[in-house]
């Protein structure tokens, strides 16, 4: 799963706009994931330009 | 706030601002709503605008203009710099002050504008659209006949709306900018560092804003992703370049680099700026095709309402409008920008080297890609197509 650093999220929607299954929502403060339809593709991880996303649980 | 609108505009940018203007010219009743709490902030843009695309949509007012660029420095991998001036005078911008006035614009015009207006849904019934937003922590609803998405590179209203709007990785630019202040820069000339270690797939920018100020940021291209964040490429270059630069602002985001959306218009709906993708691919420079698209799209949905007819036939003719324009050209510098991709640091160095001992008068933007395509012939023709207008 994803876990999202909120400290560093600046909510600059990137990770939105290269999710292939929309599963990431914002709000005007928050950044929230659905792991029910997340196929933990790592594309958010990857271009998050703040580094703010990380995976969890895939070692 | 009013229960109904003619048009609803979504996203108070340079492409929403200048719809809204637009389309309330003619006589519709527009809302123009901003998710943040300032119009204009926080401001994740490198800021820099040709004078003489600007002045196509809006009167320039020099309390917007931090510089003027009159050249730019290209420097290679290991610091050779190709000087050029430019042919029209650039500007790099105060983005929240010109922000704020092309909302005040559009609201001279008769736009309703809002902020800390977030929507968060969009119903299509009955040739109407419900729009759901939170207003200042309230939930709302109002009722629009045309919905104008320009939220930015997320653009989740044109998903709520059905059109595919994903991106490929490398149709990214990831991003990551510092204003710094303290710094020793050439008051008039932008700047512009190539090379795989300083950004690999873009490039770094140092855009001066008077007052030993600069925006020094870059872009890495989307295929780099994962390995080093551009905030940490950011702080290697800073570190080297001005490692005594006061630090006022750290921001980060992205820019699309593609060509547009394939559709920019569904039943009651257009999509505009970064959310359509309308970002010039080569450079990343998006707010004069912003505004571009903006007063288009403004234009034809006032004209639709008019004529009551606000279904996908009639919206088309600004996604028309945009394929034979500005649409055109990006697709050509968007192939101009696949090849730059596969340019190496020695390819960099030997384009420096083919323009060593010019003056900068010498040296034209044609000729720094004639010397750098002259291995691919196939580019020529787009390259001269680019730089003679054609």
């Amino acid at each position: 799963m994803i876990r999202i650093d909120k400290n560093r999220c600046d909510l600059c929607g990137v990770c939105i706009s290269v999710c292939p299954v929309d599963c990431i929502e914002m709000t005007e403060t928050e950044l929230s994931i659905d792991e029910i339809v997340c196929i933990d593709c790592d594309a958010c991880v990857k271009i998050c330009p703040f580094a703010a996303l990380s995976t969890v649980g895939k070692e | 706030m009013k229960q109904h609108y003619d048009i609803v505009v979504v996203g108070a940018g340079p492409a929403g601002s200048t719809a809204a203007r637009f389309a309330a010219n003619l006589g519709a009743s527009v809302a123009l709503l901003e998710r943040d709490r300032e119009i204009g902030v926080p401001v994740r843009c490198a800021e820099g605008v040709s004078d003489s695309e600007l002045r196509k949509y809006v009167d320039i007012d020099p309390r917007w203009i931090a510089a003027t660029i009159t050249n730019f420095g290209f420097f290679s991998p290991s610091g050779k710099m190709v000087q050029l001036l430019s042919q029209a005078n650039g500007y790099i911008l105060h983005r929240r002050l010109f922000d704020h006035s092309l909302a005040e614009i559009a609201s001279e015009q008769g736009a309703e504008v809002f902020t800390k207006a977030y929507v968060y849904n969009l119903k299509r019934t009955d040739n109407k659209t419900t729009v759901y937003l939170k207003y200042i922590g309230r939930e709302r609803e109002i009722e629009a006949d045309i919905v104008i998405a320009a939220d930015g590179i997320e653009s989740r209203i044109a998903r709520f709306a059905g059109i595919k709007t994903k991106l490929a990785m490398k149709d990214i630019e990831q991003c990551a900018q510092m204003m710094l202040a303290n710094i020793d820069v050439n008051p008039n000339r932008g700047d512009f560092y190539l090379s795989h270690n300083w950004a690999p797939g873009g490039y770094v920018w140092v855009f001066p804003k008077g007052n030993n100020i600069a925006n020094v940021g870059l872009g890495i291209n989307g295929k780099y992703a994962g390995e080093r964040s551009p905030l940490e490429y950011l702080e290697s270059f800073v570190s080297e370049k001005f490692p005594t630069a006061t630090r006022l602002t750290t921001i980060a985001g992205g820019v699309p680099v593609t060509t547009h959306l394939s559709e920019l218009v569904t039943d009651g709906l257009m999509v505009v700026g970064d959310a359509a993708r309308q970002v010039n691919p080569l450079t990343g420079g998006g707010i004069s095709s912003a505004m571009a698209a903006g007063k288009k799209a403004g234009l034809v949905a006032a004209d639709a309402i008019k004529k009551g007819d606000t279904s996908v036939k009639q919206l088309k003719r600004y996604q028309t409008e945009w394929n034979k324009t500005i649409g055109k050209d990006y697709k050509r510098f968007h192939r101009i920008k696949a090849w730059t991709l596969t340019l190496t640091d020695d390819d960099y160095e030997e384009i420096a080297d083919a323009l060593q001992g010019l003056s900068p008068d010498e040296v034209t933007l044609t000729k720094i890609f004639m010397a750098a395509v002259k291995n691919k012939p196939s580019l020529i023709v787009d390259v001269m197509k680019v730089f003679t207008g054609l």
